[in-house]
């Protein structure tokens, strides 16, 4: 656990760089998350992933899976690969400030 | 006369049955309905095609794992309408009190263009069902070298530790027919690792490199071509084989989905905490069947199954339910030559190292590979027939305790 500077704010995050407190995120945070992680300024089908990701997780309590962005923010598997590269799920998840999508082991 | 009906006779359907034979009142009556006329035991699906078990062993006769007084409709389920509380089977309605859906998840390898076609089960094949496993065994006897590809297509998967068990032994089984040097072993994950949990990959991250298997990460495989023998991303990336083991996508049961009960699997959206169905009062949800983050797997599905089962007393008699599900899951992990882990984990904790205690053959050891550990995964063979099933008390904690784990920093 440590705290970055985020848009000028004090942001706590787990050592995987994912905020560890969901309700600090705000839009410059993600911008600025996104340049970190090369995935550059962020167009309107990248928001419309992020925006997505956020009001799932709120509801279900954990990061959507690929499938479940895709089908339900209606965006192809390709082009979840073209917005956020090798890995849309845990990247959206980060830039989005949710925790990172788990696995048993 | 009340009715209870449980959709599904595998381990998790099967074991609720038997345990609310004994808890339910006798003013209700128990049916089950499940097309199967054998149960298998899944977790030798992972031995039998290293020869290391036989088709013959790991079926049961479905009524045999049923307690008397049980009824078994053997037949499928072709609809399920909870806004009327009722199924249809065989073209009947049939009405329910209260309804437990144990439908589980099944491999759709049709889900990824390419997979189904002349080259599925010809140097394409899948170990989580016992055609696959079986005619997978054929091929690898008659593998004599070259790229051996084990894939995991998308999570979530049954048993997310099998495809690594998969590779471990597949490692063993070719140094023990002296052709290990002639074999490429290569493990491609949509994951970010082979172990993705920070503790669990600090203490076994070495150990497929130590084993010689490479990994490939973050793949989602999005098509086949079988004539080109290789799979391809979808952010195009291409990995050839020789002979390819898949863990095609999960989903769950069709009737889920034609019901309009699922997610974007067919996996029903369930309490994390009571197991209830989130939108139906008289449905409860258990083991691959939910869309709970915790793992599909026989263990989890065992301490689902006592919430649940109190949860189904207490619905039963219009109590309140209990909140107590915590995600515990428990599994040995073969890691070849004869040894295997064992890990223990919930919702909150990660698999961590130290012991676990187990009262008679004394405490096992937890993310360290050992011969006990190995034993111990055979043995449960036997407790899964002859307690687990028949949902007699075993020693382990349905809630995951911390005692004998150590604590370290993420």
């Amino acid at each position: 656990m440590q705290t970055i500077q985020y848009a000028g704010q004090p942001i706590q995050i787990n050592d995987e760089g994912f905020l560890t407190d969901s309700s600090q995120w705000t839009p410059e945070i993600a911008e600025e998350i996104a340049r970190e992680t090369g995935v550059g300024p962020l167009n309107e089908r990248h928001w419309a992933v992020l925006t997505f990701c956020r009001e799932d997780a709120a509801q279900q309590g954990t990061p959507p899976g690929l499938r479940r962005i895709s089908k339900l923010a209606g965006v192809q598997m390709k082009e979840l690969y073209t917005l956020f590269p090798k890995g849309p799920g845990k990247l959206a998840a980060r830039i989005a400030g949710l925790p990172k999508p788990k696995s048993c082991i | 006369m009340k009715r209870l009906m449980i959709l599904g006779a595998g381990t998790a359907g099967t074991m609720t049955a038997n345990r609310l034979h004994k808890e339910l009142g006798a003013d209700w009556r128990i049916t089950v309905v499940d097309p199967e006329t054998r149960h298998l035991y899944q977790p030798g699906l992972l031995f039998l095609p290293f020869g290391r078990a036989r088709e013959q062993d790991l079926e049961r006769p479905r009524q045999r794992t049923l307690r008397r007084g049980i009824e078994w409709l053997n037949a499928p389920v072709e609809a399920i309408e909870p806004d009327r509380s009722r199924i249809t089977v065989g073209g009947s309605h049939l009405e329910y009190d209260l309804l437990v859906i144990a439908t589980g998840s099944q491999i759709r390898p049709e889900e990824t263009p390419g997979m189904i076609g002349d080259h599925w089960y010809r140097d394409v094949f899948d170990f989580y069902t016992l055609e696959g496993a079986t005619r997978l065994r054929s091929a690898l006897a008659g593998f004599s070298g070259g790229r051996l590809v084990v894939n995991v297509v998308e999570n979530p998967i049954k048993c997310p530790v099998a495809p690594l068990e998969f590779a471990f032994l597949a490692d063993d089984y070719f140094t023990q027919r002296g052709i290990r040097d002639e074999v490429e072993l290569i493990y491609v994950t949509p994951l970010d690792a082979a172990f993705t949990r920070p503790v669990a990959s600090r203490a076994l991250g070495s150990m497929l490199e130590e084993k010689g298997i490479r990994v490939e990460t973050e793949f989602s495989a999005g098509e086949l071509d079988g004539d080109r023998g290789l799979i391809r991303s979808y952010d195009e990336r291409e990995v050839a084989y020789d002979l390819l083991v898949t863990v095609p996508t999960h989903m769950g049961a069709p009737v889920i989905e034609t019901s309009g009960l699922g997610n974007e699997l067919g996996f029903v959206p369930t309490d994390p905490h009571t197991l209830a169905a989130k939108e139906h009062e008289n449905v409860f949800v258990l083991g691959d069947a939910t869309d709970l983050p915790s793992s599909k797997a026989g263990s989890v599905a065992h301490f689902q199954s006592h919430v649940l089962a109190e949860n189904i007393v207490r619905a039963s008699q219009g109590r309140s339910l209990l909140e107590s599900f915590d995600g515990h899951a428990n599994c040995f992990v073969e890691s070849g030559f004869g040894k295997a882990l064992l890990i223990d984990f919930n919702y909150d904790v990660e698999p961590l190292p130290g012991t676990f205690p187990l009262p008679i053959v004394g405490p096992m050891s937890l993310l360290k590979e050992t011969r006990r550990n190995h034993w111990g995964k055979l043995a449960f063979e036997w407790i899964y027939w002859n307690a687990l099933l028949p949902g007699r008390p075993l020693p382990i904690s349905n809630r995951m305790s911390m005692i004998g784990k150590r604590k370290l920093a993420a």
